[in-house]
């Protein structure tokens, strides 16, 4: 960096002066394709989360930190609900994900998804399925819901595997009128979307969304008044 | 392409034509493939020699092996890996050390059938243009990957990565990857000769300096043969790298980490001038802007 100060005067070799020329146009192109995929990274990362992941995954940001999109996931589902999402796809390029509509989580007890990730991307350690947080199912359709329209389908409640716990039906009085409203509770809620997959009606009333889309949280909005 | 540059007397220069000329590149091929096809007996047999694929794969359900590359970067992102991923990348770097860095490229490499596709398409079109880049582009892109990496905790370069995307895309579905496997292909082929392996590449780049190191290397073992008809120079992909062997005083071993270990030296020398010899762990190296290890 020295040579930088000097004036270009004849002391400077011309053997110097390239090495100079050189390792300044190399910074330039580090420093421009450096610049390029930290803004490809950096959305990535900051995109909100659409897709569903397999269980014991960490959280978005640290998730891509840690998926080297191997796939070892995806073959060790025994239902094989899980893909690695393609240029297209809902999620970063393979990184696995499952689309609950299609085909939920089974909850296998021994989790061998998690198991089989390498890197740690899914944690490997999880031994209780229940406490999977793939996502969190949220009743989106209150103008669909059969039951809201006064039936008692209740197809969500019934096929929960976290039965009782989940999903439960709790009285509402809705336009006057008596109505039996399937009512989740995110702690239980594993996201597996198995109520989102059964769900009768044509386009499913009831959807499982990754966490931070699918749940508010209490406090002060950050975004509004700042007085 | 370009009419008024005519193509130098081609006719008259000296190489080995015949099927002793495609020996390693039909041994390279079915490496490619094969390996892939073993891959695939996993999704469409049900085999379980090998899941996964080259980020990271387990074999007969026990041993892995991880991409070092890959691995490097997510070390970087600042997520500690599990030993089976360590060891796993431990153990490719070993392999790689003993091979040749780059074997890699062309040996298993998906994306080395499509530009070397490009690049025999371009060759029968007589597509003459040529951009050249920088040689060390690839160590830049390299760099900057893992820098990105670091500032972002995002694995920076699988969220583009032709390699993985290719390979993972024929074994788990493509989708729009194919798109850029297209680019790679028309860039080769219009653009640049040997453009994505040659200048590109951050992949390459990351086991040529491996490769630096590693045992198994082209010899000229008969240089005194050599009647300097260039075929070798005009097949190699880094024909920069076979100067120095054959007529460099230290040795005769191609020593930089570039040369991919292709064979196609050894394929179309009319003289048998190239060998494939493991090279002695210690010795004067050629190269010494390459590997500026020990004092002089």
């Amino acid at each position: 960096m020295a040579e930088n100060k000097q004036p270009p005067t004849m002391q400077i070799s011309e053997k110097r002066r390239e090495l100079l020329k050189t390792s300044v146009r190399a910074a330039g192109a580090l420093g421009i394709t450096w610049l390029a995929l930290d803004t490809a990274a950096e959305s990535a990362a900051g995109a909100e989360p659409q897709a569903l992941r397999p269980p014991g995954a960490l959280d978005e940001s640290s998730f891509l930190s840690a998926c080297v999109r191997c796939g070892l996931c995806v073959r060790a589902c025994p239902y094989d609900i899980l893909s690695l999402a393609t240029l297209d796809g809902p999620a970063e390029l393979g990184t696995p994900y499952f689309v609950a509509r299609e085909d939920p989580c089974r909850m296998c007890k021994n989790i061998p998804c998690a198991k089989a990730c390498p890197t740690g991307a899914l944690d490997s350690g999880m031994t209780e399925i229940k406490e999977a947080d793939m996502g969190v199912a949220v009743l989106v359709g209150h103008e669909t819901c059969l039951n809201y329209k006064g039936l008692n389908c209740s197809i969500c409640f019934r096929v929960c595997p976290v039965r009782g716990e989940a999903i439960t039906l709790q009285p509402h009085t809705i336009d006057g009128k008596q109505r039996i409203i399937p009512t989740v509770h995110s702690d239980a809620c594993t996201g597996c979307g198995t109520c989102e997959k059964h769900c009768v009606i044509k386009e499913a009333a009831i959807r499982v969304l990754p966490r931070p889309l699918g749940l508010g949280e209490a406090g002060r909005n950050p975004s509004g008044r700042t007085g | 392409m370009n009419e008024s540059v005519k193509p130098i007397a081609k006719a008259q220069k000296k190489e080995r034509t015949g099927w002793h000329s495609w020996r390693w590149l039909l041994a390279r091929r079915t490496a490619q493939i094969g390996l892939l096809f073993i891959f695939l007996t996993g999704p469409w047999l049900g085999w379980r020699i090998v899941q996964g694929n080259f980020a990271s794969s387990e074999w007969f359900a026990t041993v892995n092996l991880s991409d070092p590359y890959i691995m490097l970067q997510s070390l970087l992102a600042g997520h500690m890996l599990s030993t089976s991923a360590l060891t796993g990348a431990g153990l490719i770097i070993l392999f790689y050390l003993l091979v040749g860095g780059r074997s890699y490229c062309s040996w298993l490499c998906p994306v080395n059938i499509v530009t070397d596709a490009a690049l025999w398409l371009r060759d029968r079109l007589g597509i003459k243009r040529d951009r050249a880049f920088n040689k060390q582009t690839r160590l830049v892109i390299l760099i900057a990957s893992l820098l990105a990496s670091v500032t972002t905790s995002v694995i920076a370069w699988e969220i583009i990565n032709p390699v993985t995307l290719l390979q993972r895309g024929l074994i788990f579905g493509m989708g729009m990857g194919w798109t850029v496997i297209l680019g790679i292909f028309l860039f080769d082929l219009l653009i640049t000769r040997h453009g994505w392996c040659g200048y590109l590449c951050p992949v390459g780049a990351f086991y040529g300096i491996i490769g630096r190191f590693s045992r198994l290397r082209i010899k000229a073992v008969h240089r005194d043969a050599c009647e300097q008809c260039g075929a070798c120079l005009r097949k190699c992909p880094e024909p920069h790298v076979i100067g120095p062997a054959l007529r460099g005083n230290d040795n005769s071993f191609v020593v930089s980490g570039d040369c991919i270990n292709c064979g196609a030296c050894i394929d179309h020398c009319p003289n048998d001038v190239f060998e494939l010899h493991f090279r002695p762990l210690a010795w004067p190296t050629a190269d010494h802007s390459m590997t500026e290890k020990t004092p002089r």
